[in-house]
């Protein structure tokens, strides 16, 4: 299992290395520079003042020094300080913002698993039903649906019409008036719908993927042996079907990290939540370089995690693994 | 085949549909019901917050540093200038009691007021003035706000009270420089200001303490109860950050923000029912902005002055103030606010005349000779580009309906919205553009050096259409030089007349802000200024009051 | 394998099913509308007449008007245009990409195969929507940008899906066959082994295609999409935002377009998919 470990580790050295390069080169295909935007059309800008702020931000080397010295502060884990006015250091920055981006995608991934499941098993047991067509163009509306559109008629409906939910942000503006049950009766009212637009994006890939499973564990002999054996149709499907069925999800929990990260710009510009997305766009439209070179390397990053936890997990279900 | 109306598919779809038709027929109403109206005259009364909506979150708290909106309206609250600005824009007092300016207009004395404290408890005093002249004029320190500072030649404290400075030559803009902020020695002095703790805790002594930041989501200010002109009567000012506008119009609907500035099209059509305007206030009035459509004065196109005066007459304002601000904003005749000493009110607006650009352009040579519908000269069709910042819709749509009204006189022009830094850095500074749609905001004091005066045509200048005129070069000198506002004023009156006759900006409009704030709140006077210059006035009645805080 | 039976076989599974079929016929439309679009359309999309700005839907304007007073159902229709050039030529750059690779890796094994499926998974590590902010706010969020930026980061699912094909059936007997006969690499891999591998690369492009329309509105909503005067259903559906309690009509239409076009295409991609995977045969 160690050797594995280990094994697996190794492999995600080039990656890392693939990465950060991919991450260097995005950013510096771009005219502009990051100082542009700071310095806005004010009549009482001069031009030295301009040179004085690019020599500043070390804009003025070579790319490949550039590139260079970025990779070695990334070896001690330091990304560099945000070009922001804020100047503080990147890592901080993502860092203050990743739990609330990673606390939503967790839950939507777990609202995805609860409603998918149960759905892709009862598709797979009545293909082509009328029940199976219904859920198909269920999930695929979830899909297909805009982000941002539903999420506003969501707001509509429940943050105005009926005054159910808040609207946007994490908390209310009397958080810290509040006791401790409040807080977290506050925190949840706030996450309800960013949770659920979130997920219902998520929903079709999973409960597909579990329809076909299901379908060709259905087919594989054991199950025709069960069946066969006269065992109960439930427990077939339950005990024996599932079981295996649901051993390559794992691995597709994993593979979905990045689409989440991905979408968190989205629904957190528009409910307002201050997270790895928002911050990564804002980053983009400012040309904060190290900022945006740091999103893209830390949203890899966390996407080779989730991959080696799904190969872990599954390596320490099903032993044959290993070996290979 | 099967038919659509057979498919299992529709019936959700259709349910979907009805649903959505249902929220939407429905959205009108708002939630929180309407204040009590209070009979008799309001009194004044302590407590309670306003809570304002900001699209972006502040970056940087320390006064020429955070160049972005949200930074200023926190800095703003928090520090003080040794001068301000009263409602008529006229500079008053502030941390400085009074000043004499000498006879040569060299030299600015600020007596300062005594008994001011930081809020950290530390007193101010004239050291501080000093610190805060070297400490803008810094190499290390990152502001784009120098450029006024640095015609300073000495500054010295005379004592804790008494602060002077000398400049080079007469600068009469010399006392608008200093409505800056004025920063705490004692906390930046031999910090480096990029890691000062003031970025993220400012320190001032303005009427608001800085209290909390919660970063990407709001920004809270607590009154300064020994504020020198008085204990602000709101208790809290809250900043909250929106990325999305209709989200935020929605936060406003639903009662979580105060206020916000509106879109003319809000302001037009979202916000007239009766039960909105029993919950809120509508302001407007005249911003301190303008959008220009500006010729690159190095094009062969247009070195004409009858070409640029054409297609100033073929573009119809008041069309583009109706449909792209509803009507919200006035033509633009130059580069001063209306209104202000400055600007000249015998020059008016150049008119929408077709005949009229057809007849100049043809004196300038352009004719319709290959009858194709684009006016021609010497073989070379008269079209060109007009580059504008993506991501500015009224910008667009202007450029849209110029388009629009430049082809009925036989112009053709594309239209490019470009990201905002490539603009400047691609097109903009290197010079490598035909015709720009942009917008200027008016400094506090008119001096048009830095936009016009022919030394700023280099690359990377700000007179990046290339405008060069001699006159107009002595007349900006002469004004910058006297502080007699009288013989400014008769320089930028001629000024005007030949920007005017030239016409190397097409003058498109000044916008009116929009602001619109609860109506829970009381003390709020519109004037040239705006309504923000007297926000310690503001007050809620005891009885509207919908925050409560412990003391 | 003769194709034509296995062209009738696959039509004959497929039209069995009704979801794909009325995916099929959506699509079929949206084709027709986009390609007649100057003879169907009822006004100029880009005519503007600031005295009837958001007008609600009448026999003049079926779909209403939006803010500049254009007719909202002419710029639905020439936005479906572009809407379909945007899918297809991002999904036509992410699969000639993919089918390259792809066999490339397939075909030769080896260090080749290894450094370019690194390539794969370094690519399928980044959120590929951080990779097109990136890039497409950097440079310029021209329609070709777009285009070719979702190209860029969606080849890996096609270039696995050629290599896996290729793998199995390059050992097979036609293969050594043709090699025997002297064909060349050149030619195995395009007459012989290509043809083979392209079902589930049809099945993978189609929800290419679904996959970019969205992509392009949730640009479109950042404001880097596809940019105005140009009409495309995000940048619609985007306006509509700042007005949805005044103007329904202004995203209601571009959002039912996005929703009913993108169902489509999965649900054709869905029936394409079991019609031709003869595991799945009943």
């Amino acid at each position: 299992m160690f050797f594995y470990l280990f094994k697996r580790l190794l492999t995600m050295i080039p990656l890392l290395l693939g990465i950060t390069l991919i991450s260097f080169t995005v950013i510096h295909l771009a005219p502009g520079k990051p100082t542009d935007l700071a310095l806005d059309l004010n009549p009482a800008v001069t031009k030295e003042v301009k040179e004085k702020m690019e020599r500043l931000y070390g804009l003025d080397k070579p790319l490949h020094v550039q590139y260079w010295n970025w990779l070695k502060r990334l070896a001690v884990l330091d990304f560099g300080n945000s070009f922001a006015t804020d100047g503080r250091p990147v890592l901080d920055k993502i860092g203050e913002r990743l739990p609330i981006t990673i606390t939503i995608n967790l839950l939507s991934m777990a609202l995805i698993m609860a409603v998918a499941i149960p759905l892709g098993i009862a598709s797979a047991t009545r293909p082509h039903s009328l029940f199976d067509q219904a859920t198909t163009v269920f999930v695929f509306v979830g899909f297909a649906i805009p982000t941002f559109w539903l999420a506003l008629l969501l707001m509509i409906l429940f943050g105005l019409e009926l005054n159910w939910l808040p609207i946007s942000g994490l908390t209310s503006y009397n958080y810290d008036q509040l006791g401790p049950f409040m807080q977290a009766w506050d925190r949840v009212q706030h996450l309800i719908l960013p949770v659920l637009i979130s997920a219902f994006g998520g929903l079709a890939g999973m409960s597909r993927y579990m329809r076909a499973n299901m379908l060709e564990v259905i087919r594989q002999d054991y199950i025709t042996t069960a069946r066969a054996k006269g065992l109960k149709e439930r427990v077939v499907i339950y005990k024996h079907a599932l079981r295996n069925a649901l051993m390559p999800v794992i691995t597709l929990l994993g593979l979905s990290v990045p689409g989440l990260i991905g979408g968190s710009v989205i629904f957190e510009s528009i409910f307002a939540i201050p997270g790895l997305g928002q911050l990564f766009y804002q980053g983009v439209m400012s040309r904060d370089y190290p900022l945006v070179m740091g999103g893209l390397v830390i949203g890899a990053v966390l996407t080779l995690l989730g991959n080696l936890l799904a190969d872990l997990s599954y390596a320490i279900v099903d032993p044959r693994i290993r070996v290979k | 085949m099967n038919s659509n109306t057979s498919c299992p598919g529709l019936p959700p779809l259709k349910i979907l549909l009805v649903v959505l038709c249902l929220f939407l027929a429905t959205a009108c109403q708002d939630t929180e019901p309407p204040p009590p109206q209070i009979s008799g005259p309001v009194e004044p009364a302590y407590g309670d917050a306003i809570v304002s909506g900001t699209i972006g979150d502040a970056s940087n708290l320390i006064p020429y540093i955070g160049s972005d909106v949200s930074s200023s309206e926190v800095t703003g609250l928090v520090f003080d200038g040794l001068v301000k600005l009263d409602k008529n824009l006229e500079i008053e007092p502030n941390l400085a009691e009074s000043w004499e300016i000498s006879e040569d207009g060299l030299t600015i004395t600020f007596h300062l007021r005594q008994g001011v404290k930081w809020h950290d408890g530390e007193p101010f005093t004239a050291q501080d003035c000093l610190f805060t002249y070297q400490f803008v004029t810094d190499p290390d320190t990152p502001t784009p706000y120098a450029a006024d500072l640095m015609q300073v030649e000495t500054a010295q404290v005379l004592d804790p009270y008494t602060f002077r400075v000398k400049y080079k030559r007469p600068f009469s803009r010399a006392l608008y420089a200093w409505l800056g902020d004025i920063v705490p020695r004692h906390l930046l002095e031999g910090v480096n200001v990029r890691e000062s703790p003031l970025a993220r805790r400012p320190i001032g002594t303005g009427p608001y303490k800085f209290e909390t930041w919660k970063a990407g989501s709001s920004i809270q200010l607590k009154y300064n109860p020994d504020y020198f002109r008085g204990r602000p009567y709101l208790d809290r000012y809250v900043i909250k950050v929106i990325p999305d506008s209709a989200t935020m119009f929605l936060e406003l609907k639903a009662g979580s923000i105060d206020q916000m500035g509106l879109s003319p099209l809000q302001y037009a059509r979202q916000t007239d029912s009766k039960e909105f305007k029993a919950r809120f206030n509508k302001y407007c009035y005249l911003a301190s902005s303008y959008l220009y459509l500006g010729y690159n004065l190095r094009n062969r196109l247009f070195q004409d002055k009858r070409v640029r005066q054409g297609l100033s007459h073929a573009i119809n304002r008041e069309e583009i103030i109706d449909g792209v601000l509803m009507g919200y904003g006035r033509p633009a005749t130059g580069g001063f606010k209306p209104g202000t000493w400055a600007c000249d009110p015998n020059i008016k607006p150049v008119t929408f005349d077709q005949d009229k650009a057809r007849e100049l352009l043809a004196q300038a040579g352009w004719k319709d000779t290959d009858q194709d519908g684009v006016l021609d000269k010497d073989g070379i069709p008269l079209a060109f580009t007009i580059v504008t910042n993506q991501g500015n819709s009224q910008r667009l749509k202007t450029a849209i309906i110029i388009q629009e009204r430049f082809k009925e006189v036989g112009v053709k022009v594309k239209i490019r919205a470009v990201e905002w830094s490539a603009l400047l850095k691609e097109f903009i500074d290197k010079q490598n553009f035909e015709a720009t749609i942009m917008g200027w905001t008016l400094p506090l004091d008119p001096d048009p050096f830095a936009v016009w005066h022919s030394s700023k045509t280099e690359p990377g200048g700000l007179n990046f259409i290339g405008y060069h005129n001699e006159e107009v070069d002595r007349l900006i000198l002469s004004a910058r030089e006297t502080f007699d506002q009288e013989k400014r004023k008769a320089a930028y009156y001629r000024f005007q007349e030949i920007i005017h006759e030239e016409q190397p900006y097409n003058f498109l409009y000044v916008p009116d802000a929009l602001p619109v704030v609860a109506s829970r709140i009381h003390g709020i006077d519109p004037a040239p200024a705006g309504i923000g210059y007297n926000l310690i006035k503001w007050f809620v009645p005891k009885q509207l009051q919908k925050y409560h805080y412990q003391p | 394998m003769p194709s034509g039976t296995l062209a009738q076989e696959t039509w004959r599974r497929f039209k069995t099913n009704k979801l794909a079929m009325a995916g099929a016929v959506v699509v079929l439309f949206l084709f027709v509308i986009s390609i007649l679009a100057p003879l169907v359309s009822p006004h100029d999309p880009n005519q503007f007449h600031l005295k009837r700005v958001l007008e609600s839907p009448s026999w003049d304007h079926l779909l209403g008007t939006d803010e500049l007073g254009r007719d909202v159902l002419a710029r639905m229709i020439y936005g479906a245009q572009i809407s379909l050039k945007v899918g297809f030529v991002a999904v036509g750059i992410a699969t000639l990409i993919g089918i390259v690779l792809g066999a490339l890796a397939g075909y030769y094994s080896g260090w080749v195969d290894a450094v370019i499926m690194r390539l794969v998974d370094i690519m399928l590590c980044f959120p590929a929507f951080f990779l097109i902010l990136a890039v497409i706010a950097l440079l310029e969020p021209s329609i070709w940008n777009i285009m070719i930026v979702i190209g860029l980061t969606s080849w890996m699912g096609v270039a696995r899906l050629v290599r896996a094909e290729f793998m199995g059936l390059k050992n097979r007997e036609f293969v050594s066959a043709a090699r025997v006969l002297g064909a060349s690499d050149y030619r195995i891999i395009f007459r012989h082994l290509m043809p083979n591998a392209m079902a589930p690369v049809l099945v993978s492009a189609t929800l290419g295609v679904a996959g970019a329309i969205l992509t392009e509105s949730a640009l479109s909503f950042l404001g880097i999409g596809v940019q105005p005067p140009t009409p495309s259903w995000g940048n619609i559906l985007t306006a509509g935002k700042d007005n949805i309690e005044v103007a329904w009509w202004l995203s209601v239409f571009p959002g039912l377009a996005i929703l009913v076009t993108v169902l489509a295409y999965n649900l054709l991609g869905e029936g394409l998919r079991e019609a031709l995977d003869p595991r799945l045969r009943e």
